[in-house]
Formats: C-alpha cells, sequence, structure tokens
C-alpha cells in the first residue's frame, strides 16, 4: 500500500529523541518562534515606555501614567476569567476525548469556542470605546464665552519644553455644508479635570477653567492643531497597545478557526483513530493555552502598570 | 484507554485546583493595582504575579512539568534569549540616552 510509504513516522507514539509524538514536538518549536514574535513587541513595549517624554505616557494629558487612565480594567478583567475559562474548558475537551467520550469532547471544544468568541467581542467594545475617543490639541488655550475651556500641560522635549493645550472627550455630532465638508464638530469635552497631585513641575494646567461646565463645545477646521482618535495613531502607547492587543486578538481568531475545523470534521477522524484526534485536540490546546498565558502578561502590563 | 481514566482523573483534579488559583491570582493582580505603589514596585509585584500564573499555565496546564525531553532545553534557550532581549536594549538606551540629552540639550537629570 502507498499509504505506509507516505505515512509520517512518530505520529502516535514518542519520538525516541523529543520523548513525544512529531506533532507535539512541531507545536512546541512554533510556540518557541511565537515566544520571539511576542517577546520582540514587549521588548518594544519596554523602549518606548522608557524612551516617552514625561507627559506623553500613555498619552497627553492623562493624569497619571498608568494604562487604565485610558483603558477599561473592569472589560479586561473580564476577559481575562473568560480566556483561563476557555483554557480549562479546552482541556476538559481533551480529557473527555481520552476517556472515549467523543460527545462531551466536542461539547467542552464548542464551549471553548464561544469563549474564545465572548473574549472578541469584549475586546469590540474595547477598541470601539478607543476609536470614539478623541484628543484634540490647540495652539493656545481654547476659549469659549470669554471662559477657558482647554486645559495645559507642559512637559521637556530635546529643544527645550513644549506646552500643549488640549481636550478629552467625544464627538457627538458632525455638521456638514452642502458641499459635504465638515463644518463643525459638536464635541462633548471629558469632564473629569486632569493633572492632580503627582508632583510634577509645572504640569498642574494653570489657569484651566472646567471644561464640565462647557459639556458641549463647536469645533471647526482651523481651531484645533490635531485631533485624533485614540487609535493606533493617538499615540505611542495607544500604537504599542493595538499591536501586542491585535496580534494578540489575531491569535485568538486562528484558535478559533482551527477549534471549529475540527468541531466540524473531528466526527468522521474519531471514527478511524480515535486517539490521533486526541492528539490533535491536545496540539491544539497548547496554542491556546499560549494565546492565554500571554493575555496574562499583555492584560497587568497594558492595563495596569 | 479506560485504563488510566484514574490517572486522568486525578489530572483533572489538579487542573481544576490550578484554574482556581489562577482567578485567585487575577484578583489579586486587579487589587493590588488599587494601592498607590511606587512604579517600581508596582512592577515588580504585578510582573511576580504574571510570572507565577504563567508559570501555572505552562507547566501544569501546557503539561511542561511532565515533558523531560529535549523540547524543555530548546525552551529554556528560548526563555534566555527573551530575557535577554528585553535587558539589552534597556541598558543601552538608558545609557545613551540620559548621557545625550544632558549633554546636547541640557534636559534631563
Amino acid at each position: 500500500m502507498s499509504a505506509a510509504a507516505t505515512e509520517i513516522p512518530y505520529d502516535m507514539e514518542p519520538h525516541p529523541l523529543t520523548r513525544m509524538y512529531n506533532g507535539k514536538f512541531g507545536i512546541w518549536l512554533f510556540l518557541a518562534s511565537e515566544i520571539m514574535l511576542f517577546g520582540a513587541l514587549f521588548s518594544s513595549y519596554v523602549l518606548l515606555r522608557v524612551g516617552a517624554p514625561e507627559g506623553t505616557w500613555p498619552i497627553i494629558g492623562a493624569p497619571t501614567v498608568l494604562g487604565h487612565e485610558i483603558l477599561n480594567v473592569p472589560l479586561a478583567a473580564l476577559n481575562t476569567v473568560i480566556l483561563i475559562t476557555s483554557s480549562v474548558t479546552m482541556l476538559m475537551s481533551w480529557y473527555y476525548l481520552k476517556l472515549n467520550n467523543f460527545g462531551k469532547g466536542q461539547l467542552f471544544l464548542l464551549l471553548t469556542v464561544l469563549l474564545s468568541c465572548s473574549f472578541l467581542v469584549v475586546k469590540y467594545f474595547e477598541y470601539n470605546s478607543k476609536l470614539h475617543h478623541y484628543l484634540v490639541e490647540f495652539d493656545a488655550p481654547l476659549v469659549v464665552d470669554g471662559e477657558q475651556v482647554s486645559y495645559s500641560r507642559t512637559y521637556p522635549t530635546a529643544n527645550g519644553e513644549r506646552t500643549v493645550h488640549y481636550l478629552h472627550g467625544h464627538i457627538t455630532e458632525t455638521v456638514k455644508d452642502e458641499d459635504g465638508y465638515v463644518e463643525y464638530y459638536k464635541f462633548a469635552a471629558d469632564p473629569r479635570k486632569p493633572d492632580h497631585g503627582h508632583g510634577h513641575e509645572g504640569d498642574a494646567g494653570h489657569g484651566d477653567a472646567h471644561a464640565g461646565e462647557h459639556p458641549e463645545i463647536e469645533l471647526r477646521p482651523g481651531d484645533y492643531r490635531r485631533m485624533s482618535n485614540w487609535g493606533p495613531a493617538g499615540s505611542t502607547f495607544t500604537g504599542i497597545y493595538f499591536t501586542l492587543t491585535g496580534l494578540h486578538g489575531l491569535h485568538i481568531l486562528g484558535g478559533v478557526v482551527v477549534m471549529v475545523y475540527f468541531l466540524l470534521t473531528g466526527g468522521s477522524m474519531w471514527k478511524k483513530l480515535p486517539d490521533k484526534y486526541a492528539n490533535r485536540i491536545e496540539c491544539t490546546g497548547l496554542y491556546w493555552h499560549f494565546v492565554d498565558l500571554v493575555w496574562i502578561f499583555l492584560f497587568p502590563v497594558l492595563y495596569l502598570l | 484507554m479506560a485504563a488510566n481514566a484514574e490517572a486522568l482523573q486525578a489530572e483533572l483534579k489538579k487542573y481544576l485546583m490550578v484554574f482556581g488559583a489562577l482567578l485567585v491570582l487575577t484578583a489579586v493582580t486587579v487589587g493590588v493595582a488599587q494601592f498607590d505603589f511606587s512604579v517600581p514596585v508596582a512592577v515588580a509585584v504585578a510582573l511576580l504575579v504574571a510570572g507565577v500564573k504563567g508559570s501555572l499555565v505552562a507547566c501544569y496546564f501546557m503539561h511542561l512539568l511532565n515533558e523531560r525531553g529535549m523540547i524543555f532545553w530548546i525552551l529554556a534557550l528560548c526563555v534566555l534569549f527573551f530575557i535577554t532581549l528585553l535587558i539589552i536594549p534597556v541598558i543601552t538606551s538608558s545609557e545613551v540616552v540620559a548621557g545625550h540629552a544632558d549633554k546636547l540639550y541640557g534636559v534631563g537629570k
């Protein structure tokens, strides 16, 4: 039979040198390369953070340097719990396959897929809120009805120092003229007062007014120097945040594709080679636990530090 | 396969215990962040807790404790490279950037 000639060696039994079947060894080597991929990005994060001028991390005008000034910690904590739980359901799937219970094995695999999808849904809400939050920078303090509504912050640069006048908030309405050009934005400024109690010289927001008293401002193009959402281009922090969590999200998506494939096609392999199918689920699990592991580090590094 | 059902059951118990530990440590991570620690202390605590959680996942969920073959050493080498990757740029950047800024522009400390 030609099948015997093309059979992969050590496909089920452990290889004498690696002491594991080849598929498992392969996935471990892949994970080793993944460590280097995420490692390089973690390293970039450290460099960017260490090199960030004072007052610009995580974004200009944030009260402290902590990521949670602009990120949603409860949602991320929820996602941590979801991902850890999905790791356990993945293990349960393998456990039941090992006990010859295909039905329960597939059921827990399906649960893992559902949990992974809920992780992505939560992530969608997080991304969405970042993409609808804006930082607006002005050349001079913004005065509305004789009262200053923008905040200011001075930080050192290579050429001396730079003062930024800024506002954080949401665009509530975009008003366009007949030709379709933006006439002005209705802008709801964040009511919170930034810059307090951290003892940085010159960042105490001299002459700052209370934006909360001007909940809605009309911003015309030309009024401001730069308006950017908290997307990847918003600041160095949001850039590395979207890179790291985006790459991680792609890994989740990849895992979901593989699991759905096994949900759909697993039955036929299980009938012919149940042990081989259990091994495949074990390898998928190894990858899945690694994705969980990466998130365990991403969560405190991005959200809490 | 049914012969090692007991061994598997013991494994499952271990998984559930690790699961509980991971949930508790997640609560610890979030809880600790509420205290106003200085940045170095906060970084040390957060990375320590994350390190413990990561090790639990690798050792028990990924069965790394039971893998005695060469993969263990391949991964150890990988982790060594990872740490090197993390440390070398930080050391070089802190020397060069601080020195430059000080001499050229008179800013920084």
